[in-house]
């Protein structure tokens, strides 16, 4: 029979299939755990950048002092889009749904829309959709560090500088929980500062302290570190996103191969028992007909 | 009461530190000293060198930009880059330092198209600065200066 050899086949190239999904599962939980940990250690530098920029951009009284280039507002022409995927694939439907997000918003725009894509995955789906790709960054490793992010930095503020664009977004995977990545889009340019509580806190805020050289300067100093630091935190989270989404999917596909073994091994057993029972008939059914 | 002091950058905590007695920061008006109950400050730093010093012990790190708040007697200094005195490789700080100055020279010399002159400088800078800060360490061993 030969269906016996065809399912012995199938199970060995199942379980051959699980080894493969259960190594990368192993591989990418203990890359998680070290892009987490990246993550977070970024946090303290980004929570204590946001709150001085809150205090120092919310001004009190008249908007006509020289307001900085980061911070103005110009009648939209032309939007950009930075776009964060991961590099590879086998994690999920983490990838599909960062494009579909990207791809509806995009969609949505009135004004033409160029992406500056970060990750292979996003890259490939913009040149597909025929948007125009301004710039590519692939291949930042599994633990991208600051100073990977700062050439992408500079690309996106020197296109807003120049008045090349009126208005970036930034498209990343917000690492919600391990199993749960969610596709995120924000305004990075011009920069909305972060709220103070009221315009008084934010006046008292700036009255507290001794600024040097001039609260301008400083704030000067420090919007495009505010830029950078949410470039590269999106990026952290994409990485950590990227191992966490792999991680769930290689368990789900070892899950199901070893589900599958089970099956196919009953169904094998149970040919095997029906082939020999037919053996035996085959055997008896021969002995008896030689008595006769 | 002593001061807290706090040095994080993008990438990482590089040192939490307290009963800190005084900090000298390179500020971008130039070098400033915080001693406890200092008024609320924040400023720009440059890059150079930052020192402090608790009790017997001194320690410097090399810095390359940032802001620094002082509230409260807590200093947190938001650094471009930090690096611990004791994290610094001598040897890869004179190799780079080394390197920047040949490239430096063959930029003169031949005013070759392919080096970039404001990256050469800016990496003999930091590998200056790297040094300054190790050897300084090797020299007080640990032990104020000030």
């Amino acid at each position: 029979m030969a269906t016996i050899r065809q399912l012995k086949r199938r199970i060995t190239s199942v379980k051959n299939t699980a080894k493969i999904t259960n190594a990368l599962q192993l591989v990418a939980a203990s890359k998680m755990r070290r892009a987490q940990d990246r993550a977070l250690q970024a946090r303290p530098y980004a929570e204590k950048l946001r709150i001085v920029l809150a205090g120092l951009a919310t001004r009190e009284g008249g908007d006509n002092s020289a307001v900085h280039p980061l911070l103005v507002s110009r009648p939209v022409k032309t939007v950009a889009m930075l776009h964060v995927t991961p590099d590879r694939g086998l994690c999920g439907g983490l990838n599909s749904n960062m494009n579909r997000s990207a791809g509806t918003f995009v969609a949505m725009q009135h004004e033409p829309v160029s992406v500056v894509a970060v990750g292979k995955k996003g890259r490939d789906f913009f040149i597909r959709a025929h948007t125009h790709v301004t710039a590519e960054f692939t291949d930042l490793g599994d633990y991208p560090t600051q100073s990977d992010t700062l050439g992408i930095s500079r690309v996106i503020m020197d296109d807003y500088l120049h008045g090349v664009v009126d208005r970036v977004y930034i498209s990343f995977p917000e690492l919600v929980s391990t199993a749960n990545q969610r596709p995120t889009i924000r305004q990075l340019l011009p920069i909305e500062p972060p709220q103070m509580d009221s315009a008084d806190a934010a006046a008292e805020f700036r009255q507290g302290y001794i600024f040097e050289p001039s609260p301008d300067i400083v704030l000067a100093r420090l919007l495009p570190r505010y830029i950078e630091m949410q470039i590269y935190e999106a990026i952290l989270q994409n990485a950590a996103s990227f191992q966490s989404a792999q991680m769930v999917a290689m368990k789900n596909a070892t899950d199901s191969a070893r589900d599958i073994t089970r099956e196919l091994t009953l169904t094998y057993n149970k040919a095997r028992q029906e082939q020999i029972t037919k053996e035996l008939l085959d055997i008896v059914g021969g002995a008896a007909a030689l008595e006769d | 009461m002593p001061l807290t002091v706090e040095i994080v950058t993008a990438d990482r905590v590089v040192r939490v530190e307290q009963g800190v007695d005084v900090l000298i920061a390179p500020g971008s008006e130039g070098q400033l000293a915080i001693l406890p109950k200092h008024a609320a400050l924040m400023t720009t730093l440059d890059y150079g060198e930052l020192v402090f010093r608790r009790g017997q012990v001194e320690e410097s790190f090399a810095i390359t930009g940032g802001f620094m708040e002082v509230r409260k007697d807590r200093v947190t200094i938001l650094a471009d880059q930090a690096e611990a005195a004791e994290e610094i490789d001598l040897a890869r700080a004179e190799a780079a330092r080394a390197r920047a100055e040949e490239r430096i020279k063959r930029g003169r010399e031949q005013n070759a198209r392919d080096v970039d002159m404001a990256r050469a400088q800016a990496a003999l800078q930091r590998s200056l600065l790297r040094l300054r800060v190790v050897q300084r360490r090797r020299r007080t061993d640990g032990r104020p200066r000030m």
